[in-house]
This record gives C-alpha cells, structure tokens and sequence, in this order.
C-alpha cells in the first residue's frame, strides 16, 4: 500500500514535470520541469528501495546517482543560460532560431 | 500511520511542483520546488531512507537559493508584480503531462508489486557507506569525476572570454547564396557586451 502512494505521487511529479519543461518559454523555468520530472524518479526510486528490494544499498547508490545528475543538469544547465545570454541577450526559447535557417 | 503521513508528504510535493507553474512570483516558484524537494526528502525519512532523505533536503535548499538567485537575474518579473504568462504549445503540454501521470498510474495500479520492506533494525546508512566505498567503488568515483568535469565545463561556458579571447571575434557566418550576406542572425547592434571584455 505504502509502495503504491509512494509511486503514485511520483507518478504526479513526473506529470506536472513534463508540462513544465514543455511549456515554459524560459530557460530557468523549463529547468525546474526538469527537476520535478528528476523529484518524481528519486521519490520512485526510494519508494521501490525501501517496499521492494528489502534493504539492498544498490537502491540507495542509485538514489544518490540522481542527485548527482540533478546537480550535473543544474550546473551545466545554468552556465548554458549565462553563455547564451551573454551570446545573444536571450532568455526565451523562442530567441533561439538561429539554427533553423 | 506510516501510509497517512507518507500520502500527507506525497500529496504536498504533488501540490507544490503544481504551484511552481502557477504562481506569479519565481522566487516564490523556486522555493515552492524547494518544498516539494523537502516534502521527497521526508518521505526518505519515514521510509527508513534517513541519508537520501537529509541530504536531498540539504542538497535542494542549497540548489533553490542559487536558483532564486538567477531568477532575479534573469526573469523580467521576478517578483510577480506584473501577471503574465509564458508559455507555449500549452494545450500540448497539459496533455502530455496527463497522459504521463495517468499512463504510470494505470501500470502501478495494475502491476502486482512487490512487497519486501527494508527490516526495521537494518544498518541502513552503514550498508550504504560500505557499498559505496566497497563494491560499488567504481560507480561512486566516476560521479565524482563526473561532477568535477561538470564543474570545470560550468566555468568555461559562462566565462566571457576564452583564453585567446572572444570565440567568435571576427568570425562572419557563410551567406545562403554565393557573396551573398552572412546567414543567421547577429546581436542587435553589438549588443554592447564587446565593451567591456577586458583588456589584458
């Protein structure tokens, strides 16, 4: 039962993740839709550890493998923010189209 | 007692990744995710997960200042004065992410689970410590190196010049037709950031 809720609201936050980092024209607020779709992953991942695996520490190594991603996503993330308004004074998806030409 | 304060915990984390997108404020955004992380780490506590709870407490409290941080510096309306909104592809979107959320909800509810909880006594935080520095070695190392090398990249993509100057200084796009003016678009008159590159 236990296994169930905690899987259930890891459902929602991936979700509402996805239509963050769907919808949103702002890089730093597209960025947080990644995060929650990550929240949700982690939320799953120490639900199955601790209903389901009976103790194995693989499941805790690999919770502490996503927050190392959510910290990699985080930096990588916002030094891609600063080169691109440093390059083009862009802070919106819809800036980017040099690409498509 | 357990399953109400874990669907409590849920529940909340749910409601403030929605206010997230709802509110008017970013700051107040990035502090709602704050407490959607909180409301994760402490389901990692009740759940006998009481390191991966802590530290992904302490990990996002520390992430969502600096987030609240490059809100002002970024956002137009960081303080939520002036409502407005930004998005795109909106009905797309709301059905994705229903789609998601219904579609895992069906498989959990319609996959028999496991059930094999953690013992109540287990060493849990010493288990992790030996698989980390034990069997696991290998894993752990390579995050570390990964995270250094994200560092190090970090630095080099947000730095204003490189270090043999700007990277694209004198650098002109090929036209689309022969001679022709150079494809793409540049910054709206300079932009005014060469100004101030530095003289070494």
């Amino acid at each position: 039962m236990t296994l169930i809720i905690v899987l259930l609201g890891a459902a929602a936050l991936i979700g509402i993740g996805l239509y963050g980092a769907l919808s949103q024209q702002s890089f730093v607020m597209l960025m947080m839709g990644l995060e929650l779709m990550l929240n949700g992953a982690l939320l799953a991942i120490i639900g199955f550890w601790s209903q389901a695996l009976g103790g194995m520490p693989e499941g805790q190594l690999l919770a502490i493998l996503v927050m190392a991603v959510m910290a990699v996503e985080m930096a990588v993330g916002f030094a891609l923010v600063v080169a691109i308004y440093r390059k083009r004074q862009a802070d919106m998806t819809e800036s980017i189209g040099t690409l498509k030409q | 007692m357990t399953d109400l304060i874990v669907s409590l915990l849920a529940a909340f984390a749910a409601w403030t990744g929605w206010r997230v997108f709802r509110v008017d404020s970013m700051v107040r955004a990035s502090f709602s995710l704050m407490l959607s992380f909180v409301a994760v780490g402490g389901i990692g506590v009740v759940l006998s997960a009481p390191y991966i709870g802590i530290a992904t407490i302490f990990m996002m409290a520390v992430e969502m200042m600096v987030m609240a941080i490059f809100m002002v510096m970024f956002m137009m309306n960081p303080a939520g004065l002036n409502p407005m909104v930004m998005v795109h592809q909106h009905r797309i979107s709301i059905a994705a992410g229903l789609l998601a959320a219904t579609g895992l909800g069906v498989a959990i509810l319609s996959t028999p689970l496991p059930s094999n909880p953690v013992p109540a006594e287990a060493p849990v935080v010493a288990q992790l410590g030996h698989e980390l520095l034990g069997p696991s070695m290998l894993i752990f190392e390579t995050a570390g190196v990964t995270l250094l090398a994200t560092m190090i990249g970090a630095v080099i993509l947000s730095s204003r010049r490189g270090r043999f100057g700007a990277a694209d200084e004198g650098a002109r796009p090929p036209g689309l037709d022969p001679g022709g003016p150079p494809a793409g678009r540049r910054p709206e008159s300079g932009g005014g950031h060469h100004h101030h590159g530095g003289h070494s």
